[in-house]
């Protein structure tokens, strides 16, 4: 081989990437970067958003075959996405980081909280009249529980392939929930109750009852629903770990290791499903825009449950409050929020007006 | 077609929901039960100090 035609196979070798590279590669490069600029400037659910949206860029570099049997994108998800193992431990996180005592202390609130429900079931509904199979309506219609982990567990274990999708609408709409909610609530409300006052906590629960509450609830939830027993089970072991107060260790490793990295892994994992051949599809735009009615179902019953607490005599220490605290409990009400806190605060209803 | 899949997803709303809400009402009769055998009170005085 001489000089020139070693150079000419070189360069051609070089131009195979370029060569390979497809419109749609293109607009999924673009669409990658969209997410890590939500995720990085402006601070949408960027400990995902970030891993997702490399991952989305990772996954379209063409002829990089990190997708492939064999590739280290394809092992991650493998083994932690299909087999569920991921969403799973990110609940133990989850619970580790989530203080149910403003539930013990007023658990009526619990029914606002499944009153916003209704739109997963609406979405659903919605979902099979589109011609989506039962399974994938199933996956859609979970965005409506403003719970990423839980929407990433049900789309993998029922409509893996609607995975990106599924998880890009449900992390993205949460983060827009201060955009959807409040229209929505405002055409809901009369103007009284928007003077309603929301009150403060209290006074939480007895330590020994947050100790059994976790223990208690997931052999209760675990007999009533069997298959979201990984779920509550995961959920509640983290959070015995956080009221035990013996297993220190244990407590701090599921808040911040095994979630800081089980949340990188499931973030790439979920990226390299955004390949353009899965990504690029007519039933991607519709599953999030049957993600975007999902949320607004669920907020618009979560209102209108809110108002008629409030109207009914039956809950006498919910009236006054029940509407306006739609935007804390309508969605899955134990979801943390990054810093380890819980974005989900219970107070004690005051009944005040200003 | 379309009635078929009305049909089974209004039935799966119904029960669906039924059965959230009713384990939701179960679950907050359990916390109810809890905070009655470990009342706050009780607790707070025979706590720290």
């Amino acid at each position: 081989m001489d000089l020139a035609t070693a150079v000419e196979a070189g360069a051609r070798g070089l131009l195979l990437g370029v060569g390979a590279l497809t419109p749609g590669h293109v607009l999924m490069l673009a669409i990658g970067c969209l997410l890590l600029f939500l995720g990085i400037r402006k601070g949408f659910e960027p400990l995902l958003l970030v891993p997702i949206g490399f991952g989305a860029i990772l996954v379209n570099i063409p002829l990089a075959g990190l997708m492939e049997p064999g590739g280290v994108l394809r092992t991650f998800y493998d083994a932690g996405v299909l087999t569920e193992i991921f969403p799973i431990l990110i609940f133990i996180g989850i619970g580790a980081m989530t203080d149910f005592g403003p539930l013990l202390e007023n658990p009526r609130i619990l029914l606002l909280g499944a009153a916003g429900q209704f739109g997963i079931f609406l979405t659903l509904l919605l979902a099979l009249l589109l011609k989506f199979s039962l399974v994938e309506a199933v996956a859609i219609g979970i965005i409506g529980a403003c719970d990423g982990p839980t929407a990433i567990y049900v789309a993998s274990k029922y409509a893996p392939h609607l995975l990106g999708a599924v998880s890009v609408a449900a992390y993205s709409y949460m983060s827009l929930v201060p955009l959807i909610q409040p229209p929505i609530m405002r055409a809901l409300t009369t103007e009284s109750e928007k003077r309603v006052v929301m009150g403060s906590v209290q006074r939480s629960a007895a330590p020994t009852a947050k100790l059994v509450f976790p223990i208690a609830t997931t052999i209760v939830t675990s007999i009533i629903a069997p298959l979201g027993t990984p779920l509550m089970g995961m959920v509640m072991l983290g959070n015995l770990l956080k009221e035990a107060g013996a297993v220190e260790r244990l407590r701090l490793a599921s808040q911040n290791e095994i979630a800081n990295i089980v949340t990188l892994l499931l973030g790439i994992s979920i990226g390299a499903t955004m390949g353009a051949d899965r990504f690029l599809r007519v039933e991607t735009l519709m599953v999030l825009a049957l993600g975007f009615i999902a949320i607004g179902l669920d907020t618009a019953t979560g209102v209108l449950f809110g108002k008629l607490m409030c109207a009914l005599p039956v809950w006498p220490r919910l009236r006054g409050s029940a509407t306006t605290r739609r935007t804390t409990s309508s969605c899955t009400p134990w979801a943390p929020t990054p810093g380890g806190r819980s974005a989900r605060s219970w107070p004690r209803p005051s009944c005040s007006r200003s | 077609m379309i009635g078929s899949e009305l049909t089974l997803g209004l039935t799966l709303a119904v029960i669906g929901m039924g059965g959230t809400l009713l384990s939701l009402w179960l679950l907050s009769l359990l916390i109810v039960l809890l905070k009655r055998l470990f009342p706050l009170d009780k607790e707070g005085a025979a706590g720290p100090g």
